[in-house]
């Protein structure tokens, strides 16, 4: 609906520019205080704008208590983060994108009823699940390793296997149909005409378990017990917990790390990120 | 053809292998153990020992359970509505033909990208009582500043606020309902006189309702396991456990006091809860979504 009256429209702008100052200012807050020497973020009143710039601040952020722990603790974290990202991504799109095929393009006994069971597990909430995880984890030995944050993604899960079989429903039959035909096995049929095909669902699958990933703090919580194999979250909660309320300027540059890269990413696959957050809408 | 069939069905099969396993392992079994051990007096480091419905009955007079579950009932029914509102003004904002589309709703869109704990650690800073931004704001305003995270009334609305934050993603499935609303449904209306507030409201709100009620119950499923956040601003649900939510509690009975069983039956009842919601929000909704076509 467009405000086309020039008052309504001038209201329209004034309040979306107050609205992105409020939405913006909380980021700008946090690299600015980032930046700040550490006298400067307890000035009163507050200063925008760092008066001498220090960028000095992430790398002490970064190393913080490297002498004492005998390594560099946030690039550690870092690395871990990474790794697990890239384990849980590939893990996902292969089985999800395989599992959906299943679902969307093969017909067998109990195919729909499994369907139904797997849209249903979306209604568990995790508490539910966290205790036998937990045990059944610890039965294998896998606490205490990555092992639990990204194994179970290799299995496929009922989100995924959703938003990717209703995409696999849309590509037109006859193109696997002809290449039946031509002899191709169900494999190649998947592999040659309905991954290419499927680029902007798989983007979209690999996005968001990037940042489930990135972003998840329970998992880590629970599974991992060495500081050494923290993730970036987990990571900062812990030196949160130990330096808080004191050094704003290294946890502001902390956080920052761990925020940029979200943000770089989003604006590199804005228009996937968009279209893939408004499908979850429209579809579920 | 019987042999073609029965090789789809061998395919079949073999596709979704990885999930039939995912699924028995990672779901079906967890959830009918967490079922059994709601029933049984269980740490990891003991076998389960059945003790009947004894962990429900002690969570009736368990005092700390009700003042969770009524700390998280308070948040999610100030932040779920709140939120849904935000998220709809700021779609329709961004839907009323202005320049800069994109721009502005990448600036909304940006804190809900924020990972959670990063957030939480900002948001501590930005409440800080002595050197906080927002009561220094306040204070220059000549409003008095309340003690955010110290105030026991004060915290659950401070994790309110900040909630209203990261509405970017209601926003962005809201923007997208609202493109959808066929553009000559407001022609019509405006051919009979409608003020801008009728277009509102006999127009645009039935016709985005469905989207109104999926934010609606995603909401609920989030807010009422809330966790993270509150769990690295208010350790313990400090002050005065005014900020101790559900899942905080049922972390803490499950991995610091180890009695796993408990958390197994508090872990069921909130399935329970958010069921009950669920539900109640479709039965509403059948009285007022309403569904273009359906």
């Amino acid at each position: 609906m467009k405000a086309r009256h020039p008052l309504s429209r001038a209201i329209v702008y004034i309040l979306l520019l107050g609205g992105s100052f409020l939405f913006l200012f909380p980021l700008f807050w946090m690299i600015s205080t980032s930046l700040k020497p550490v006298e400067e973020t307890m000035a009163l009143p507050p200063r925008w704008i760092p008066s001498s710039w220090q960028p000095d601040n992430y790398w002490k952020a970064v190393t913080h208590g490297s002498e004492i722990l005998g390594y560099t603790p946030f690039l550690e974290y870092g690395k871990n983060t990474v790794l697990l990202c890239v384990l849980v991504v590939v893990g996902a799109l292969i089985s999800n994108s395989l599992i959906a095929y299943g679902f969307a393009r093969l017909r067998w006994p109990g195919r729909d009823v499994l369907f139904g069971v797997t849209l249903a597990t979306m209604m568990i909430p995790f508490p539910i699940l966290m205790v036998p995880m937990f045990s059944l984890f610890r039965h294998l030995g896998w606490i205490g390793t990555f092992r639990p944050l990204w194994i179970p993604a290799w299995f496929g899960s009922a989100f995924n296997i959703f938003l990717l079989r209703q995409f696999f429903l849309t590509i037109p039959r006859e193109l696997s149909d002809a290449a039946v035909v031509d002899g191709c096995s169900e494999f190649q049929v998947f592999r040659h005409i309905i991954v290419p095909l499927s680029k902007p669902a798989l983007a979209v699958v690999a996005l968001f378990q990037f940042l489930f990933t990135w972003n998840d703090f329970l998992g880590p919580l629970i599974y991992l017990t060495d500081q050494r194999m923290f993730t970036l979250s987990l990571g900062l909660q812990f030196y949160q917990s130990q330096h808080g309320g004191t050094e704003w300027h290294l946890l502001m540059a902390a956080a920052t790390i761990i925020v940029l890269p979200v943000i770089i990413l989003f604006f590199f696959t804005q228009r996937t990120f968009i279209q893939g957050v408004a499908v979850t809408g429209i579809k579920g | 053809m019987k042999g073609l069939s029965r090789r789809e069905m061998w395919a079949g099969l073999a596709f979704v292998s990885p999930w039939i396993v995912g699924l028995g392992v990672f779901l079906l079994y967890p959830i009918l153990a967490s079922l059994y051990y709601s029933f049984c007096d269980y740490s990891v480091f003991r076998e389960a020992r059945p003790i009947g419905a004894a962990n429900y009955v002690d969570l009736a007079s368990d005092k700390l359970f009700w003042k969770s579950l009524l700390n998280t009932l308070y948040f999610a029914a100030l932040s779920v509505p709140l939120g849904l509102i935000l998220a709809l003004a700021l779609a329709l904002l961004l839907n009323s033909g202005v320049r800069g589309l994109t721009i502005y709703r990448t600036i909304f869109f940006l804190p809900a990208l924020v990972p959670m704990v990063a957030l939480a650690v900002l948001w501590l800073w930005i409440f800080n009582g002595e050197y906080g931004v927002l009561n220094s704001a306040l204070s220059s305003l000549g409003v008095p500043a309340p003690g955010w995270l110290t105030d026991p009334a004060w915290s659950k609305p401070a994790l309110v606020l900040l909630s209203m934050w990261g509405v970017g993603y209601a926003m962005v499935i809201f923007l997208a309902g609202l493109q959808d609303v066929p553009v000559h449904l407001y022609e019509a209306a405006d051919l009979d006189g409608a003020s801008w507030l009728h277009k509102i409201r006999h127009v645009t709100l039935p016709m985005v309702s469905p989207v109104i009620l999926f934010n609606g119950i995603m909401g609920i499923i989030g807010s009422l396991q809330y966790f993270a956040i509150p769990y690295i601003m208010t350790p313990n649900g400090q002050p005065a456990r005014s900020a101790y939510f559900y899942a905080m509690y049922l972390y803490d009975n499950a991995f610091l006091y180890l009695k796993m069983g408990y958390a197994s039956a508090m872990a069921w009842i909130l399935f329970l809860i958010i069921l009950c919601l669920t539900l109640l929000s479709l039965r509403l909704a059948s009285r007022y979504v309403h569904y273009e076509g359906g």
